[in-house]
């Protein structure tokens, strides 16, 4: 490897956002993102599709002005081939295979929950932290345990950013849910019980979601069923992470995903580190959402560690699970940390 | 730093005072501080002559104080109903002494023993003490109960018997998924403690499984448990593969 740190460039179409990113294994040197909006009802996989190959090119000129350089100047082309829907994830893929072979790039594979944590350990300056993920497609509690991110806890069904975003359209708050149903949460005035479900260490929520709109069909005060699905939601999420921080030890705490953007969250999670001697910070609110920079900081971490792929093996992997995949780099780290 | 300490002396200490206020209201008398967990004080404490084990279910800042008090007075009655159910069972288990759902408190007689865990080596018969815990994890199953943290830690070992302790993660379910991560959470505690003892004594557990529940039963759990760890979501025995050393 040269001197100079690699320069990788990252490309995000897991779901509706597509980015273009470029970063090193310490700095981010462009973040450039179109989010694709429905214009009713959820992300319909092709459409989005069809958004992120209108954008493609437009987004990815606009990332490499920003960090002021040329593609020729990238060492590396990494690209997020999962998890998420397959018609998105084929646009970034068939874009990284063309920039690749175009300018004979190596191409590296990242995994999207594992983006979602390194950004998030970048941003917050912790090393070891206990993470929970929350997005509109995913809801994981995990940590570095030997090499891997361990799921130490996850939803059986839906994921709590989807629970919201249906909750919302369904009683016509609109989109994203999360902060439409917390702000009408704040003109409660009483709270009712709902189906509160934490398995061992694992959520369900689409009971919640389901006794949440048969209250709001029955005429239940609205202010006051959002308060309670959101109370009800979020304190099973801290629960396990609690479960999880005394578990493992971890003397940090971080948020990470979508729905890290929200306060009240971030509040309840703090209070739940103060119980244990922990610290508390969450992501950076611009790398909370999907976004193109954690993809390219993930691939200079990989690349780094000397992880690439061919063009063959480049197929998307929409069920790429986040443990499935080795974190070479947490070995080194460990390594110039105790030398 | 110090701040973060200070402050979490402050969280730690009103907790523990609550608790002692809540013994002395009940006429107990404390001894010692067994452990605090993610959602209860254990305190070891006299009561009404029993040597007694008191758990009590802290509240929880980070939600709604009505929603805070309906969980934590479900799950001490549910603690409660399990320890009796265990006991009808005829498993070694703690004897419920007392029970106050709107104090959030449960006390049980305290099991002077040794934990398996530490004491697996210098057993005359460990492999008699796995079937006998297969056995009785068995015929939990069969009653439709799962412990939710049966590792060798939650085993005491008094005099040769086993007795299993803190039904804290207990529940009520034939859900064959959970039934296999009782089995498995055996598996794994043994494992990261004693792995070279993990064949024979992972084979008696079953075997005691079978005799309780039968062959069938047994296959079905067993192949959950396998099911669980290919999921690669507990297992930490899964190593690297020799990547590229980072060379140059």
């Amino acid at each position: 490897m040269r001197g100079a740190e690699p320069i990788v460039l990252g490309i995000e179409s897991t779901a509706h956002t597509f980015g273009v990113g470029i970063a090193t294994t310490r700095h981010i040197l462009a973040n450039v993102n179109s989010v694709y909006e429905p214009k009713a009802g959820g992300i319909h996989p092709r459409e989005a599709a069809e958004h992120h190959s209108k954008v493609a090119s437009e987004v990815l000129i606009h990332a490499l002005r920003e960090a002021g350089l040329s593609i020729r100047d990238v060492d590396a082309i990494a690209v997020a081939l999962g998890p998420g829907m397959g018609p998105c994830l084929r646009v970034g893929a068939t874009l990284a295979r063309y920039l690749a072979v175009k300018y004979s790039k190596p191409l590296v594979p990242v995994n999207h929950a594992v983006a979602h944590v390194e950004i998030a350990k970048l941003t917050t300056g912790f090393r070891d932290p206990l993470v929970v993920y929350i997005a509109g497609g995913n809801t994981i509690i995990t940590t570095l345990v030997e090499g891997r991110y361990r799921v130490f806890g996850e939803t059986l069904d839906i994921p709590l950013g989807n629970c919201m975003d249906t909750f919302a359209r369904e009683v016509g708050l609109g989109y994203p849910g999360t902060p439409r149903v917390e702000e009408k949460a704040m003109g409660a005035k009483s709270y009712i019980e709902l189906p509160y479900v934490v398995k061992g260490q694992d959520l369900q929520f689409s009971g919640l979601l389901t006794k949440a709109l048969r209250l709001v069909r029955e005429g239940a005060r609205l202010e006051d069923v959002c308060y309670s699905l959101i109370e009800t939601a979020y304190s099973m999420l801290v629960e396990v992470a609690e479960r999880a921080l005394v578990h493992t030890g971890k003397r940090e705490v971080t948020l990470t995903g979508g729905v890290a953007r929200s306060r009240l969250l971030c509040r309840k999670l703090e209070a739940m580190a103060k119980l244990h001697e922990a610290v508390f910070k969450p992501v950076d609110p611009e790398y909370a959402g999907d976004n193109g920079a954690m993809i390219a900081y993930t691939g200079a971490l990989a690349y780094a560690s000397g992880v690439t792929m061919s063009v063959e093996e480049s197929a998307v992997r929409p069920m790429w699970r986040l443990d499935q995949v080795e974190i070479p780099w947490s070995r080194t780290a460990k390594l110039l940390r105790n030398s | 730093m110090e701040e973060r300490g200070s402050g979490e002396e402050g969280a730690r200490a009103l907790t523990l005072s609550a608790a002692s206020r809540l013994l002395e209201d009940l006429g107990a008398e404390w001894i010692s501080l067994l452990g605090v967990g993610a959602e209860a004080v254990v305190v070891r404490c006299r009561w009404r002559s029993f040597d007694a084990v008191a758990k009590y279910r802290v509240p929880k800042p980070y939600r709604d104080e009505r929603l805070d008090s309906v969980l934590r007075r479900r799950r001490t009655v549910l603690e409660a109903k399990l320890l009796i159910e265990v006991k009808k069972l005829g498993i070694p288990a703690p004897t419920l002494l007392y029970v106050e759902p709107e104090l959030h408190i449960l006390l049980m007689d305290f099991i002077p023993g040794t934990r398996l865990r530490d004491v697996i080596v210098r057993l005359d018969k460990p492999e008699e003490v796995f079937r006998k815990l297969g056995f009785y994890t068995g015929l939990m199953h069969e009653r439709g109960i799962v412990h939710g943290d049966l590792t060798t830690s939650n085993v005491v070992m008094v005099n040769g018997d086993a007795y299993i302790i803190d039904f804290g993660l207990g529940a009520f379910t034939n859900e064959l998924e959970e039934q296999g991560v009782d089995v498995h959470l055996m598996l794994r505690s043994l494992e990261s403690t004693h792995p070279s003892l993990v064949p024979p004594l992972y084979s008696a557990f079953m075997d005691g499984y079978e005799e309780a529940r039968g062959a069938e039963a047994r296959r079905a759990v067993e192949e959950k448990v396998v099911e669980i760890r290919r999921r690669g979501r507990y297992v930490a025995e899964r190593r690297l593969k020799a990547r590229r050393s980072a060379s140059t």
